[in-house]
């Protein structure tokens, strides 16, 4: 049964002098602010906030987290998002006093323990990358990007190379031809084959001495394997660019093929993605970068370092790039990283991946008889269904599909992504899903498939709402509570 | 092995379903000179109770601000955090949730959005707000070419040294790609003085940013140094402090145009740095190249009143390389911290949690009056930060001390300040206790005779 106050606002729940807090009472003597600050800095009207009880605001956002799908509640098969189940015990262990207390301006040897969790996490990156210098600092995959393009870029200055151009497939996350713009880069796009691997004669074409960067995503967007991977790598070193790798799809290849060894000279991990930190309804993700050694002196500081038995933060690289947020990285979501790592160990870490790849290429034996694949009968950890032919025959899209779907209690598929392959949907089990949960899922998509246009049309029929005006909201933009809303 | 759930026999029938010999051949795809044949040098697996001796023994040897009286600052600050707010963040159904992509099935997530938006705009007096970004210092580069974007024709950017220094060498990472210049107005009393203020400005700054409290604690009164700005056409970008602004006017009250800072405060762990809370609001003018995402109101089907994300066409999925930014997520989960803290607090906690800041920061200012040793070295008005030097020059002996006592007890200025190298700053938020100022204080005097007390 719905709780109608569910969906009224914080706003529109509170009440004149209902209080939810009380602090002490003040322990010192309070004299009038007015003595105190200039009287032009001080509040003169009152702070519009709601006011409400203490039950008010347990039962509205209890309420309001009933409307979300989750990992923890639903399948969630999300290409290219990796939405793996996230370990209870790692929520607990990087809520630990001790862990989770720490300023980030305590001086070194307060936090020697926290240091070494974070020098272990970094060497663990160095070696599933293969790629030996690490910087924690980058807040998120983009920001990754976007410091490593940096540190790309400082090392071509120092190199009195001026180069413009970073090239992007054009089946690339958005990030990277966004970030390289933001690098003062060219953004070039290199074309991609009806099968999803880079047209190398694209590539032969575009790649020059003026190119600094070639980011690649391998696995691909596709879940395919590059092929072709070591002449790209050979073509672009051979006219001086660097390599970066989009880490988004590392789920797929930990242990079994190392960025590094094949030609990678940079690269960011997603920890949410392949590590398992909970996505948090969009955020917070985390973004270190791992790079080849020579890359290394133009990293971000503040690093984290060892000499000895003792670790520390260290800033003094006058080659780096200098600093890209405050402190010292997203902290809480490396140490949930660390803890997932340590939980499985090397081998259990190639697991993940042979269990990932297995459960998609699964998926997609059982789905291919229903709706297309258009790149091939195997996959990585993630594959493109398309619902071109739907569409054209029944006027069905993929959207609708994936607004259906919610009804039979699965999340959507990413869809509209990548934008080479039309009515894509992109599908990725992960290796926390059960055959169990595949095979309903896979029943799912087999009854809707077979039932009249009208009732995809329509869906979803299940949820608290259907359809939203997504125009309207972006021509007659409403993005505060008013009064009188 | 830890979280995989396929049998043995799951695992021998899917593989007979893709009709494939082995999960190995799954791989074939992948050349051999670009297959890892080794293992990786990572330990063994750990059980759960492994682990967790791990982590504990880790933590054993952190001394955290639950252990350590913490009077330090600078930008991440050891406010309380009510229970409310970890029990409900705590739902999986918050955060093992994903980007709200299908709203029907986020409309908890775009809720918060929402009202977290609206919560911000409040404090702010800004019109919109978007769902948050990494933090108080990425927000803050953001703003600035958020700003100048809408200045085509300027090339410069000016700051007051006052401003927190990580932001500024922030600012300057981003900028040494860009043609914008950085230009640093000096503050060595601690306050923006106008007239150097003044002289800066002319028609090639496109915008400047003025943080209030400033990185010193101070609060100043800036709406000249903002008038001047907007005379000379600049935007102006506020970096403000969210508790503060319970007692404080608000930054759209002196002439802000942009609005950003750091949310840690607002219900939000300490954990070393981050993840933080890079809060960003402005006027309606910039909302359309504003970064980051934004939900919006709208009606379905039905008619029923709802919430999606808007405004999508600005960013980096839609737009790749002419997007307004390259930032793809949010701090989602933290933004749904703040807004249930702020929910909880309402207008009056949040005023109290100010005003007990403003207090004690005023006790502990009374008693270091006509201290021999030590001397508050800003004459303006404090408010949860004080700058305070010692005469006899020994700022990391006295931090030292305080520290074998169990006191962090304050941020040595000369980290970032050689001029101030005989200073440090003491954060005081609504937690300290008088007991713990009046140790503080003990322990300062105490520090120019630290023998006497070691075997006190």
């Amino acid at each position: 049964m719905r709780n109608t106050q569910a969906t009224q606002l914080l706003f529109e729940l509170g009440k004149p002098g209902r209080r939810a807090n009380r602090l002490p009472e003040c322990d010192v003597p309070a004299p009038d602010l007015a003595s105190l600050y200039p009287r032009v800095s001080l509040r003169s009207e009152p702070l519009g906030l709601p006011e409400l009880g203490e039950g008010d605001v347990v039962r509205h956002f209890t309420n309001l987290s009933t409307l979300n799908m989750s990992v923890d509640t639903h399948f969630y098969p999300l290409g290219s998002c990796t939405m793996k189940y996230n370990p209870k015990r790692n929520e607990r262990l990087a809520s630990l006093p001790g862990i989770v207390d720490l300023h980030p301006l305590q001086p070194d040897d307060t936090v020697q323990g926290m240091l070494e969790l974070l020098y272990e996490v970094q060497t663990y990156f160095a070696e599933i990358s293969g790629l030996p210098a690490v910087s924690l600092q980058p807040a998120a995959g983009a920001h990754g990007e976007l410091t490593a393009l940096m540190a790309a870029a400082a090392y071509f200055r120092d190199r009195g190379e001026a180069r413009t151009k970073v090239l992007v497939p054009d089946s690339a996350h958005g990030t990277n031809p966004a970030s390289a713009t933001m690098v003062g880069f060219q953004a070039v796009t290199i074309r991609s084959r009806p099968d999803g691997s880079v047209d190398m004669e694209d590539l032969r074409s575009k790649a020059d001495d003026q190119t600094a960067v070639f980011m690649i995503t391998n696995p691909s967007t596709l879940g395919l394997f590059e092929k072709q991977i070591h002449e790209i790598t050979t073509l672009v070193h051979e006219v001086g660019g660097l390599i970066y790798l989009d880490g988004a799809n590392m789920n797929a290849i930990l242990g079994i093929s190392r960025p590094g060894d094949f030609g990678a000279d940079m690269m960011h991990y997603n920890p949410h993605k392949t590590f398992s930190g909970p996505h948090g309804g969009g955020g917070p993700g985390a973004g270190p970068i791992c790079v080849r050694d020579f890359l290394e002196p133009y990293l971000p500081v503040p690093r984290v370092a060892k000499h000895g038995q003792t670790y520390s933060l260290e800033s003094d690289h006058p080659r780096s790039i200098g600093r890209v947020r405050s402190f010292n990285g997203n902290i809480g979501v490396l140490v949930r990283a660390y803890c997932y790592i340590r939980a499985y160990g090397a081998r259990g870490m190639k697991e993940v991946s042979q269990h990932a790849v297995l459960n998609a290429n699964y998926l997609l034996a059982r789905l291919k008889h229903v709706l297309p694949i258009p790149n091939g009968d195997r996959c990585m950890h993630e594959f493109v269904a398309s619902a071109s032919r739907l569409k054209k025959e029944k006027g069905v899209t993929a959207m609708d599909i994936a607004k259906r779907l919610l009804d039979f209690g699965f999340h959507a598929p990413t869809v509209y992504f990548p934008l080479t392959v039309p009515e894509a949907m992109m599908i990725e089990p992960t290796e926390t899903e059960s055959k169990e949960t595949m095979d309903a899922f896979v029943v799912a998509l087999e009854t809707i498939l077979a039932e009249p246009a009208e009732n995809l049309h329509h869906a979803p029929s299940s949820t608290a709402i259907v359809r939203p005006d997504e125009v309207k909201a972006a021509r007659q933009p409403v993005m505060r509570w008013t009064a009188s809303t | 092995m830890a979280y995989l759930f396929n049998t043995s026999e799951d695992v021998h029938e899917m593989l007979s379903v893709i009709g494939a010999s082995s999960i190995d051949s799954l791989f074939d795809c992948i050349p051999p000179e670009a297959r890892f044949e080794g293992e990786l040098k990572i330990p063994a697996a750990l059980s759960e109770i492994e682990l967790t001796r791990r982590m504990e023994q880790l933590a054993s040897r952190n001394q955290g601000v639950g252990q350590a009286v913490c009077f330090l600052g600078g930008g991440a600050y050891d406010h309380f955090i009510p229970a409310v707010v970890d029990a409900l963040a705590s739902r999986g159904e918050f955060y093992t949730s994903y980007t709200p992509y299908q709203p029907e099935v986020s409309q908890g997530n775009l809720q918060v959005m929402f009202e977290y938006e609206t919560l911000i705009c409040q404090l702010t007096g800004m019109d919109v707000s978007n769902a948050s970004l990494y933090d108080g210092a990425s927000a803050t580069i953001e703003a600035v070419l958020l700003a100048m974007a809408s200045r085509p024709k300027c090339s410069r950017v000016v700051v007051a040294s006052s401003l927190h220094p990580e932001y500024r060498q922030v600012l300057e990472t981003y900028l040494q790609w860009t043609r914008f210049e950085l230009v640093t107005v000096d503050c060595p009393d601690g306050n923006v003085p106008l007239a150097e203020w003044q002289e800066s400005l002319d028609e090639s700054v496109g915008c400047v940013v003025l943080s209030q409290p400033n990185f010193f604690g101070v609060i100043e009164d800036l709406t000249p140094h903002a008038e001047a700005a907007k005379a000379s056409g600049a935007v102006v970008v506020a970096v403000c402090d969210m508790i503060s602004l319970g007692m404080f006017a608000s930054p759209a009250q002196w002439g802000a145009d942009i609005v950003v800072g750091e949310g840690q405060a607002l219900g939000n762990p300490l954990q070393f740095g981050g993840p933080y809370l890079g809060i960003m609001a402005c006027r309606e003018a910039f909302v359309r190249r504003m970064p980051g995402r934004i939900a919006g109101q709208t009606e379905d089907r039905q008619g029923q009143r709802c919430w999606v994300l808007t405004l999508q066409t600005r960013e980096q999925h839609i737009r790749r390389d002419r997007a307004t930014s390259n930032i793809c997520t949010n701090q989602g989960l933290f933004a749904l911290r703040a807004a249930i803290y702020l929910a909880l607090q309402g207008p009056q906690g949040l005023r109290e949690t100010a005003e007990q800041c403003a207090w004690k920061m005023h006790y502990l200012e009374t008693q270091l009056a006509g201290n021999e040793r030590f001397e508050v070295r800003f004459h303006g008005s404090s408010w949860r930060e004080i700058v305070v030097r010692d005469r006899q020059q020994d700022v990391p002996g006295v931090l030292a001390h305080c520290q074998q006592h169990g006191m962090l007890a304050g941020l040595d200025l000369g980290r970032w300040y050689p001029e101030f190298a005989d200073c440090f700053m003491i954060a005081v938020t609504e937690k300290r206790t008088r007991a713990e100022l009046d140790q503080l204080l003990q322990l300062l005097v105490s520090s120019s005779h630290p023998t006497e007390v070691a075997h006190a």
